[in-house]
């Protein structure tokens, strides 16, 4: 197997991983490519797929390598472990699986970096030539910063979601703490770049302090930003991939984390325009921290409905327009959403489904929990198209949504979510809410529709509630 | 390659990312996002570069951590991707099976 290795099969092996590394950056920008259209994308991720597959095959060629029975014992512990998690994990975890694996990336761009760093430290204190350029040495100390925030401002991240963490820790001053850490990573990363390496305790310093700024930066976001921030970090892994990319000389990397990176950065903007935040505001400010007291007190009284009265309300309907939320997919309500969608379009009546851009936990999230449960996506409409149409509709069936549809966020300037877009349910001729107890959202606010004259609260589990209404329209006859 | 031929393969790849993201409907944002997540597993092979020239034990170690990660996020985000856009794909069917 060295023969291969050794003379002109250097050159051989040299060429072909080049090739195959060129063809995987073919496979996954078409990948991406084919993932931007509802109907090509799941080929998509099958093309990306093959293109990962090649590169991690050609990679073993690579000339002068040893530890086989290490790597390969770490890419199968790593693929058991991630795909029994992948293959078990419910949809409605989908964020925070996401976070986690995107994690898990920026970990190992920081471990690339720190065997760089490591290395060229040990050789600088045992007084052996300079290795590294200083460009790939800033390259690195770059790429390892950004991949160990990204590491651990995940992880928070995936605990925050997954409700290991619920405080959300604040404290004075802790913008300066944060700030400190990070100015602290990066200063010790450039005495380590200008001193080729300095000594293996600075290199430990760049990674401790950029682990605990990621963690300190992320625990005082509320779980409602939450998903912009995996965004902003699965964006600030690619790009730490693209920079070890360079430190490597590794085309496959470069492209393709900077790819993400652009990408990634694009996808977090338009998620934070959906919220009407700007990044910065979700990163710096104190929303979703619970309080909530600015509000002005709501007027008026929620009143309540029996399931049989919006059963034969909505069977006598012309046009029902549904606004799922988070809610709905956590009572596992959406099959039962959907039959009784077809029942009531088996009657004649016009049936329409409203999706905010930030229903769910991530822009999208809903139309994956509602294509899971069997709905076309083309009874699906977002904000832009649906809006108009409230007016228009006889009912409108609020379940699990909350904040996306509050009032205030056009009428009361004082509130945290005004300027947020919101879908115009106030303006059906009836709102129904179905909702568990009479509690606040996701982002504590009190919300004003719930109020209203033409607004009849359902209490009870989206679930129950949803088989309620289906047996009261199968009453009707 | 030099480092000014590695820049322009930098700006041109944050253009294409650029693109193909511009025109995507939001019904597709998260698994999108899902997917460049998994793009980004590529790292896996500087990973097993990087621990393939592993030396000391630090280094091994180190290595070993990243190449475990780095098959993580590749595995575990195409699974997750596919998982996501399988649904997609029959909604045609169903459109048509509804109405019968």
């Amino acid at each position: 197997m060295d023969s291969a290795m050794d003379t002109p099969g250097i050159f051989s092996a040299r060429l072909l991983i080049d090739i195959s590394y060129f063809v995987t950056a073919c496979l996954f920008i078409l990948g991406l490519k084919r993932m931007s259209s509802p109907v090509t994308a799941r080929s998509g991720i099958v093309w990306a797929g093959a293109g990962m597959a090649v590169a991690t095959l050609v990679s073993f060629l690579y000339p002068g390598m040893s530890n086989y029975e290490l790597i390969i014992a770490a890419i199968v512990l790593g693929t058991i472990v991630a795909w029994w998690s992948g293959k078990k994990v419910a949809m409605t975890d989908m964020p925070q699986m996401i976070a986690l694996y995107n994690g898990m990336g920026g970990g190992a761009a920081a471990a690339i970096a720190a065997v760089e760093l490591y290395r060229a430290a040990y050789a600088n204190a045992a007084g052996a030539p300079v290795h590294h350029s200083t460009v790939v040495m800033s390259l690195a100390v770059v790429g390892g910063i950004i991949g160990a925030i990204s590491f651990s401002g995940s992880l928070i991240a995936w605990a925050k979601l997954q409700g290991v963490i619920n405080k959300t820790l604040r404290f004075g001053g802790q913008k300066f703490v944060n700030g400190a850490l990070f100015l602290g990573s990066l200063a010790v990363g450039v005495i380590v770049v200008l001193h080729h390496g300095a000594d293996p305790l600075h290199v430990s310093l760049i990674f401790g302090l950029a682990l605990l700024f990621g963690i300190a930066m992320t625990l005082p976001i509320g779980g409602a930003d939450m998903p912009v921030v995996i965004s902003l970090y699965n964006a600030l892994t690619g790009l730490a991939v693209a920079f070890e990319g360079f430190v490597l000389d590794n085309a496959a990397m470069i492209i393709a984390g900077t790819v993400v990176g652009s990408a990634g950065t694009l996808l977090t903007q338009l998620m934070a325009k959906a919220m009407n935040r700007s990044l910065a505001n979700v990163l710096f400010s104190d929303f979703g921290s619970g309080g909530g007291a600015s509000t002005t007190a709501v007027t008026g009284s929620m009143k309540s409905i029996e399931a049989s009265d919006v059963g034969v309300m909505m069977a006598f309907a012309q046009k029902v327009i549904v606004v799922p939320g988070y809610g709905m997919a956590v009572a596992q309500a959406q099959h039962k959403v959907w039959e009784m969608c077809q029942l009531l379009i088996e009657r004649g009546v016009q049936v329409k489904f409203a999706i905010h851009p930030v229903a769910g936990r991530m822009p999208g999230h809903m139309n994956v929990l509602l294509a899971e449960a069997g709905v076309p996506y083309d009874l699906i409409s977002d904000l832009d198209e649906i809006n108009a149409e409230f007016e228009t509709a006889d009912v409108a069936l609020i379940i699990g949504a909350n904040d996306v549809v509050n009032p205030v966020a056009r009428t009361d300037k004082s509130s945290p979510i005004y300027g947020m877009p919101i879908l115009n349910a106030d303006k059906a001729k009836n709102v129904i809410v179905i909702k568990r107890g009479q509690g606040a959202g996701f982002s504590g606010i009190e919300n004003a529709l719930f109020f209203l004259d033409n607004t009849r609260m359902l209490y009870g589990d989206g679930q129950k509630a949803a088989a309620e209404l289906v047996n009261a329209i199968k009453a009707v006859g | 390659m030099t480092g000014i031929v590695a820049l322009y393969i930098f700006m041109l790849a944050a253009f294409t990312g650029y693109e193909i993201i511009a025109k995507v409907p939001v019904i597709l944002h998260t698994p999108l996002m899902s997917g460049s997540n998994f793009v980004h597993g590529i790292v896996l092979v500087g990973a097993m570069v990087a621990l393939g020239g592993a030396v000391t034990p630090l280094e091994k170690i180190i290595g070993f951590i990243g190449v475990l990660l780095a098959a993580g996020n590749a595995v575990g985000g195409y699974v997750v991707t596919e998982r996501m856009l399988e649904m997609f794909k029959s909604s045609g069917v169903k459109k048509s099976g509804g109405g019968h």
